[in-house]
């Protein structure tokens, strides 16, 4: 019953941009149908995906068509409703972005972008609703193919090209694991499709396979580290309203295969749960010190995406070993964050892609060390970007802190214990409370590293001087870029005021995923807090604001003259004095070289009076740059080295057939 | 009911009062009288009395900053148990709100450090994000080994009765507990041996020097909130240190401002006693402290 208002909101999605094409190539119109159709594809399809979360309720819709095996059998459920939410709302917010920011008037890219953004978010919607394993996987392929070209928009640029060519291969590779997936989820139920296997045809080694593959296939559309190298690149590169919608949304999707997978095997072996928590820790950890790193804000915001979907991940762990140890406390809490994280991270980095975006339009640089003072400039885009900031270094009075709570408190009720007197510490999950207890202290390491890395990011765009000319001669981002970033500001707030009404939401797809049990743990009591956490967060937004009004009036901020900032007397401070995000970062850096190992490139100060001195620093990635392209290049080397044989020369090649045909006659 | 009012009295009028005591036992260690003990209290009065001067680089954020990290800090303290009183507001797993509000005042001032585009304020704002790096991961390793020893996951519990049974049980973890607090309350605090707040100008490393530029009514918030962010730090080493309770609400009441105060004056000490450590060691003794509450927390498991 509510399949068919989501289905028609995902057809929408898919065919704004085609229809947009038929709008002539100059003008407007193109852009606003496109903006219109997209919206009104996320209305239809967010309110039916909100019903199906409120009302519950399964409905399938089955077609069949002509492929061998598959047919098109569409399903939606509680779980599916989770992730159909951000695939509705996120890409439509962009689309009116787009109208500003990639217009067909400026962008000769425009018209084919808007296709394949379209095709990208329908795509995606049918990924989640897909239940034969055929479908999926056609599905999954135009989304990872419509995001590849929405990548290449400019791919006048050669940093673009090789951008979308890492993210094509290494989706590809991901794909090849799915595919061996489903090979063996139908050696395990006879099916192609993504129902509950049967604990019978199911042996050990098959399930273990089954779970490694998923967890290569969808760790890499995630971008789970070591599998992340195709995102920094691809989400710098591409357009800021598609990072958006590739970093909102898309690597949900991975997520998504995950939990799918999960809830598809009947039954859990511990040390895959501990699998998934160290990746997660590890991902979590290293992203954002590599985000830290970082002098491009767009692959800030990338490295900062790897942390998020580490925690994800993370959390993800966590209720697969409360699945394995029966504890549906554990189960629930777990699921329950990494769900709200999944919508948490959609709103508010697809809030500080759509913000760096308006930078990028109204500075033209995406270089940190050139910007500075934007707040003076763009008033409205520095607040939704401190809004965005907050929410994703979980600070309280706003929406991550809220998701993250929900894990921490998941693992606490593990780590923390009975008391010296009490037995249960360690339970069924191998006594190793300690794992549980490291988790929380990454994942409080984490935290205080988002802190550098926003804070960061915040002071060096948006406070202080401007940095360059691009700086001051910044304009106000238009109504059309600003009222999506409202949007999104808007429910990061209110999720962090009314946590409990949020997750109350969440209730269905955690009963289903994480058994019944595990709902009616999170109905008993366990989600009291969060009416305290939200009353706590109205307490400092409301105290904070007043206050910073009172304050203005009483210290009489406004009468008294403004002379320039102190700066220790000094009386002809420049803005290139100012302490840049290179030097903000260096202290953290230094603490963290044995991960980051950052190569310099310097030319000393030399000489009475120095010509030129110059210094040049560069977090590279561990995986891609140190591990892959070294690898790939020495491949490369060893087969140019066979080219030696190939002459082009005729006589030459009748040697080569002789010989081998005088070595076979040997060897026969 | 006047627990509860005695609760925000202390909380709200005590803080300055470990200030002065501080300055009181340098001035002592030093061969001098000193400022009278309430000389904090003046000095917040006279900051309030004052007309701001903002710099032309300053936007909104120059004035939120202290604000909103005053308020997150009273939102933290309200988590707070003082003493052997249970906190107003507690619930299972508070202590991450209370270091994720802590987190917040510490955007902000950051924040509005970078506000300025001065040079020097940038340097303490790196300094303290850094810093703040090393010492979350040694408080939460803190934390669970008390989640250990008590049972409980909100702060209240954590520091409540059941201190006693660590002390008796589990003597060596609590003393490591103990210390490595005391260290990262210094740290977070900005005391000697991490920064002097008493120099000025890129002597001062961390805390001071973020807030050159601010001036009347603003600064009196950021130094009413650095007192009050040292007295919930207090509150905590000394709930661990000397875990009281009488059942005479009057008595106990006595016992933690008297705490309190002996703490400020162990500060003093400790400030009389040592140099500041040169930047490069103060890693060095955050990570010792992290380790020393993380090998307690080891030294419960393998019991």
């Amino acid at each position: 019953m509510t399949l068919t208002p989501v289905v028609v909101g995902a057809g929408l999605l898919a065919a704004s941009g085609l229809i947009s094409l038929l709008a002539p190539r100059a003008g407007r119109l193109g852009d606003l149908v496109f903006a219109a159709l997209m919206v009104a594809g996320g209305l239809v399809g967010s309110v039916a995906a909100a019903a199906a979360l409120v009302r519950g309720g399964d409905a399938d819709l089955v077609v069949e068509w002509l492929l061998p095996w598959g047919r098109i059998w569409l399903h939606v459920d509680a779980l599916s409703a989770v992730f159909l939410l951000p695939v509705f709302v996120v890409p439509a917010l962009g689309a009116v972005y787009a109208v500003a920011y990639w217009s067909s008037g400026h962008n000769r890219s425009a018209r084919p972008l808007r296709a394949f953004y379209g095709l990208l978010a329908g795509a995606m919607a049918f990924v989640v609703l897909a239940k034969d394993g055929v479908f999926f996987l056609v599905a999954w392929e135009v989304m990872a193919l419509s995001a590849f070209f929405a990548v290449a928009a400019e791919d006048g640029k050669p940093e673009v090209r090789r951008a979308a060519w890492v993210y094509l291969v290494a989706t590809h590779v991901g794909t090849l694991a799915l595919i061996a997936m489903f090979a063996l989820v139908r050696r395990a139920s006879g099916r192609f499709d993504l129902a509950p296997l049967e604990v019978a045809g199911l042996s050990g080694s098959l399930a273990t396979g089954i779970f490694l593959l998923a967890l290569v296939g969808f760790g890499v559309k995630a971008g789970v580290m070591p599998l992340h190298v195709w995102l920094p690149g691809a989400h710098a590169n591409a357009p800021s309203h598609v990072s958006a919608v590739l970093s909102g949304v898309m690597l949900k999707m991975g997520v998504y295969g995950l939990v799918r997978v999960g809830w598809m095997l009947p039954e859990i072996t511990a040390w895959w749960g501990w699998l998934l928590l160290s990746l997660g820790a590890g991902s979590a950890v290293l992203g954002i010190a590599l985000a830290i790193g970082q002098h491009d804000y767009k692959r800030l915001l990338a490295y900062s995406s790897i942390e998020n979907i580490g925690v994800i991940t993370l959390g993800l762990g966590a209720a697969l070993l409360g699945r394995a140890a029966g504890d549906p406390v554990l189960t629930g809490l777990a699921l329950a964050g990494v769900f709200l994280h999944v919508w948490n991270h959609a709103l508010f980095k697809s809030l500080l892609f759509l913000v760096a975006g308006s930078v990028l339009h109204a500075t033209g640089t995406r270089r940190m060390e050139s910007l500075g003072g934007l707040a003076h400039t763009m008033p409205w885009t520095a607040a939704l970007a401190c809004v965005g900031c907050a929410a994703i270094g979980a600070m309280p009075p706003l929406n991550g802190f809220v998701s993250e709570w929900l894990i921490y408190r998941g693992l606490l009720s593990r780590a923390g214990g009975a008391g010296l007197g009490g037995a249960g510490l360690g339970g069924a999950v191998g006594g190793f409370n300690g794992g549980f207890a490291a988790a929380v202290v990454v994942l409080a390491l984490t935290g205080a590293l988002a802190v550098v890395a926003f804070a960061r990011l915040f002071g060096t765009v948006f406070l202080g001087s401007g940095r360059s000319e691009a700086a001051p001669r910044a304009h106000e981002a238009p109504a059309a870029m600003l009222a999506p970033g409202l949007v999104l500001g808007a429910a990061c707030v209110a999720i962090g005021l009314m946590p409990l009404a949020a997750v109350r939401l969440l209730g269905r797809a955690v009963a289903l995923a994480g058994g019944g049990a595990s709902a009616d743990a999170l109905g008993s009591g366990l989600l009291a807090p969060l009416s305290a956490i939200g009353a706590l967060s109205a307490i400092v937004l409301g105290g904070a604001a007043g206050a910073t009004l009172v304050l203005r009036w009483w210290g009489g901020a406004a009468r008294g003259a403004r002379p320039g900032t102190w700066d220790c007397g000094y009386a002809r401070p420049s803005s290139r004095m100012q302490y840049g995000e290179s030097s903000l970062a260096q202290t953290a850096i230094g603490l963290l070289v044995w991960v980051l190992a950052p190569r310099r490139r310097a030319t000393p100060i030399s000489g009475a009076f120095p010509r030129t001195a110059s210094l040049r620093t560069r977090v590279p990635d561990p995986v891609l740059d140190r591990a892959i392209l070294p690898a790939v290049r020495r491949a490369t080397r060893l087969v140019m080295s066979l080219r030696r044989l190939q002459r082009g020369k005729v006589q030459v090649y009748m040697l080569y057939i002789l010989l081998v045909v005088l070595v076979l006659l040997l060897l026969v | 009911m006047i627990d509860l009012t005695l609760h925000f009295l202390v909380l709200l009028l005590m803080p300055p009062l470990l200030l002065g005591v501080i300055i009181k036992t340098k001035a002592f260690f030093g061969g001098r009288v000193g400022a009278p003990v309430l000389q904090p209290y003046f000095d917040l009065l006279k900051l309030l009395r004052k007309q701001m001067v903002l710099s032309r680089t300053t936007s909104w954020m120059f004035l939120a900053g202290p604000v909103v990290t005053l308020v997150a800090t009273l939102a933290a303290s309200l988590l707070l148990p003082l003493g052997e009183r249970a906190a107003p507001v507690r619930f299972a797993g508070d202590f991450v709100l209370f270091a994720y509000l802590l987190a917040l005042g510490r955007f902000f001032t950051v924040a509005a450090a970078l506000d300025t585009g001065s040079a020097f304020e940038g340097m303490g704002a790196a300094r303290e994000i850094t810093f703040s790096c090393l010492s979350e991961p040694a408080v939460f390793l803190g934390l669970l080994a008390l989640a250990r020893i008590t049972g409980s996951l909100e702060l209240s519990g954590l520091l409540g009765p059941k201190v006693v049974d660590g002390w008796i049980a589990a003597a060596p973890t609590m003393v490591m507990l103990v210390v490595g607090l005391f260290v990262v309350a210094l740290a977070e605090n900005c005391r000697i041996p991490f920064d002097d707040p008493n120099t000025h100008l890129e002597l001062t490393m961390i805390h001071e020097v973020m807030v050159l530029d601010h001036s009347g009514p603003a600064l009196g918030i950021i130094e009413y909130g650095a007192a009050v962010k040292l007295f919930l730090f207090g509150a905590v080493v000394v709930r661990l240190a000397a875990p009281v309770s009488t059942g005479n609400p009057l008595l106990d009441w006595g016992a933690f401002v008297l705490a309190m105060v002996l703490f400020a004056a162990l500060v003093g000490v400790v400030e009389s006693g040592m140099a500041r450590l040169r930047l490069t060691y103060v890693p060095n003794l955050l990570i010792g402290a992290g380790a020393l509450t993380g090998l307690g927390f080891v030294l419960l498991l393998m019991r």
